[in-house]
């Protein structure tokens, strides 16, 4: 009964030992990965380029286009002189803000008044919006409860102190500094398993059959079942070892933290390495060439990347995308994973993916023997 | 040997795809330690009646017992069984030519133990042990033949399915396989093969003539040579061309073919052909140079089947 699985996995491995590209892919691949999606993507919005174009010219104004870039969140780029300077800097993209200071802002200041300050941003990436208007109302809002108790404390001297406006203080959890690597590292555990298995898998079958060497195992007595386990089991320890270089990696040049448990996190991570390679397997029974099965592994992966959570919250995707996601073995691996890794969960907390991992691997089984038939058809 | 029972038999076995059917009817008897040849044109059949003996495709319709287990019901039983061949010798031209087999003796269970034994023995015996370590991709067309057909042989199977084994092998690789098949059936293994090459069908002991999925014919290659009646001429002529359009013509002529400068003549019936064939040529002012008698063969026979299966399904159509 083990015999011939391992005999196959034998093989499985010296096959892969001659194929230095493969080997070579599979181990700096997710080295490259990571070091690609741990730099280069950051949800964080900063440095936003900003023109100002201060119409009063006073000492209040280039006070407050002064606290602003101290944020950080903006770098002032210098002065214009009109709206239509502040559209070519908009459309040419040498800048993705503008602020327009009225002509009677520190007069309006002076007198007790409101002022109307205008904030004009690039809306051709939304994630900029968003960002440099909370950050500037903010900054303003600030400002004005700043400036009203400096009123306040100009009429009665010495109470500066007992008057305190309505404050919130937000607190963040597991990941204080809001370091996107912290996030996306332990995700890419999943995307890169997601990638190297599946297409492993699928190519590992449809070479045998674009070779002829498949039509001499089916007319082998080895049966179904010896056969999937011999070419699952070497991917399996190939994914550990991927996985264990992502971790590994991400500690030392992310220094992403592991609060949770690493066992329960490499026993939970059989099951979706598992879902992953019953999905090879079946792709490889659709597929006919290995190019076939290589492609039908990199449609697959973009909407695991898209739909998983991986780069998207999952809540704000509508309903249908949801439920779709919900069928991908990444979406319940990014949260087990996250879980594990930086919030210390426990089985308890995760159990519900894992039963969900585990249904889709039980009907990808299903579907898989339910079309790989031993005879040639 | 006739007291055992047959180590192949089938009844009416029959396969359709969508349809087509690929083959119709086909009743046959291999006894132990036959090298049993299946010829046929392409998309005769042959490779679907071997597909079907293997267990590794589903008849559509009569039945089979090989290595005396029913092919519908107990085809794992036959795998364990039987070594199967392909026509593009389905090596893992990654592996080494021991890995191969090493692989093969696994998964066709040779126990652990006797495994290197076993694969030392095969290399020897294919003449192998020299080129143990090459990698099977870089063997020649010969050489990667030898391996699969000790891959296919690591098992000590009693029976040995080969189709087109010796397909795109050199003339000397070829005469050194058909030693090896003759060495394997010395020995008690029973071989079916399938082939295109007619020196190749003379060397079985018996052989089925398969088209248009039937069963045409089945006997050794004396008998089925026998039976078409067939009687062969080479002629020397100054003008073979015209000599050749002029014999295509005669309702007694079964196949006419230049072999260089020769014209090659086969005749039905029971004439001579010499006398015939100078008859006929004098008529139309050819002069012949010589002629002689020549040994029909088995080639000639099948042409003959395959024209006469031809005319035959035309005039069905018309």
């Amino acid at each position: 009964m083990f015999t011939r699985p391992l005999v196959i996995a034998w093989k499985e491995l010296l096959q892969l030992r001659r194929d230095r590209m493969t080997l070579a892919m599979m181990a700096v691949l997710p080295i490259v990965q990571l070091l690609l999606f741990g730099y280069a993507i950051n949800t964080d919005v900063r440095h936003i380029p900003t023109v100002v174009y201060d119409q009063d010219r006073s000492a209040a104004s280039r006070d407050l286009a002064r606290s602003l870039s101290a944020t950080g969140f903006y770098d002032m780029l210098g002065d214009v002189r009109s709206y239509l300077e502040i559209e070519e800097a908009l459309r040419s993209g040498r800048a993705r803000a503008a602020l327009v200071v009225p002509a009677d802002y520190a007069s309006n200041l002076a007198a007790g008044r409101s002022s109307r300050l205008q904030l004009i941003v690039d809306g051709s990436d939304p994630q900029t919006v968003g960002s440099a208007i909370n950050t500037a109302s903010g900054l303003v809002m600030a400002r004005s409860s700043e400036l009203m108790l400096r009123k306040l404390a100009g009429s009665s001297a010495g109470e500066s102190a007992a008057f305190q406006p309505i404050e919130l203080e937000p607190s963040t959890w597991y990941n204080p500094e809001l370091r996107t690597a912290v996030f996306v590292v332990p995700g890419l555990i999943g995307v890169i398993l997601t990638m190297t298995m599946v297409m492993l898998t699928a190519m590992a079958i449809a070479r045998e059959r674009e070779r002829g060497t498949l039509e001499q195992l089916i007319v082998s007595p080895v049966r179904r079942i010896e056969l999937v386990l011999g070419k699952i089991l070497p991917y399996t320890i190939i994914g550990y070892v991927q996985m264990s270089l992502i971790l590994l990696a991400g500690r030392v040049v992310f220094d992403v933290p592991l609060v949770g448990s690493l066992q329960l996190l490499y026993v939970l991570a059989f099951v979706f390495i598992a879902a992953n390679l019953a999905l090879g397997l079946f792709f490889s029974t659709l597929a006919k060439t290995q190019q076939q099965a290589m492609q039908m592994s990199f449609f697959f992966l973009l909407p695991n990347i898209l739909l998983s959570g991986f780069m998207f919250p999952f809540e704000s995707m509508p309903r249908p995308a949801q439920w779709l996601a919900q069928g991908l073995p990444l979406t319940h691996f990014l949260r087990i994973v996250r879980g594990i890794t930086l919030k210390g969960a426990g089985f308890a907390d995760i159990s519900q993916e894992l039963v969900w991992l585990a249904a889709i691997f039980a009907a990808l089984v299903l579907l898989t023997s339910l079309r790989f038939n031993k005879k040639l058809v | 040997m006739s007291e055992n029972p047959p180590i192949i038999e089938t009844h009416a076995l029959s396969r359709r795809f969508g349809s087509i059917l690929a083959v119709q009817g086909v009743s046959l008897s291999v006894s132990r330690g036959e090298i049993f040849g299946v010829l046929g044109p392409n998309g005769a059949g042959k490779s679907t009646t071997i597909r079907m003996l293997c267990g590794i495709l589903d008849p559509s319709g009569g039945s089979g017992k090989v290595v005396g287990f029913d092919i519908a019901t107990q085809a794992e039983r036959i795998k364990e069984r039987i070594g199967y061949m392909t026509q593009r010798f389905s090596l893992y031209e990654d592996l080494s030519v021991v890995e191969n087999l090493t692989f093969y003796a696994g998964i066709y269970g040779v126990p652990r133990s006797r495994r290197r034994a076993r694969v030392d023995e095969v290399l020897e015996k294919s003449g192998l042990t020299q080129r143990r370590k090459q990698i099977s991709g870089t063997l020649s067309g010969g050489w990667k033949q030898r391996v699969a057909l000790a891959s296919a042989t690591i098992h000590e199977p009693p029976l040995l399915f080969l189709d087109e084994p010796t397909a795109g092998v050199d003339p000397v690789s070829r005469r050194e396989f058909w030693e090896q098949i003759h060495r394997l059936a010395s020995e008690g293994t029973t071989v079916l093969l399938t082939t295109h090459y007619m020196d190749e069908a003379e060397r079985c002991h018996r052989l089925a003539f398969i088209f248009r999925g039937q069963l045409l014919d089945v006997g050794t290659p004396e008998e089925i040579v026998q039976r078409r009646a067939l009687r062969a001429l080479e002629l020397e002529t100054d003008r073979p061309r015209e000599a050749a359009d002029v014999l295509r013509r005669q309702p007694e002529v079964d196949e006419v073919s230049h072999y260089g400068h020769l014209l090659r003549l086969t005749t039905k019936g029971d004439l001579d052909p010499e006398a015939f064939a100078r008859g006929v040529l004098a008529r139309h002012e050819l002069s012949v140079a010589s002629a002689s008698a020549s040994r029909v063969t088995v080639e000639d026979a099948f042409v003959s089947m395959v024209r006469e299966g031809e005319a035959a399904s035309a005039a069905v159509a018309a």
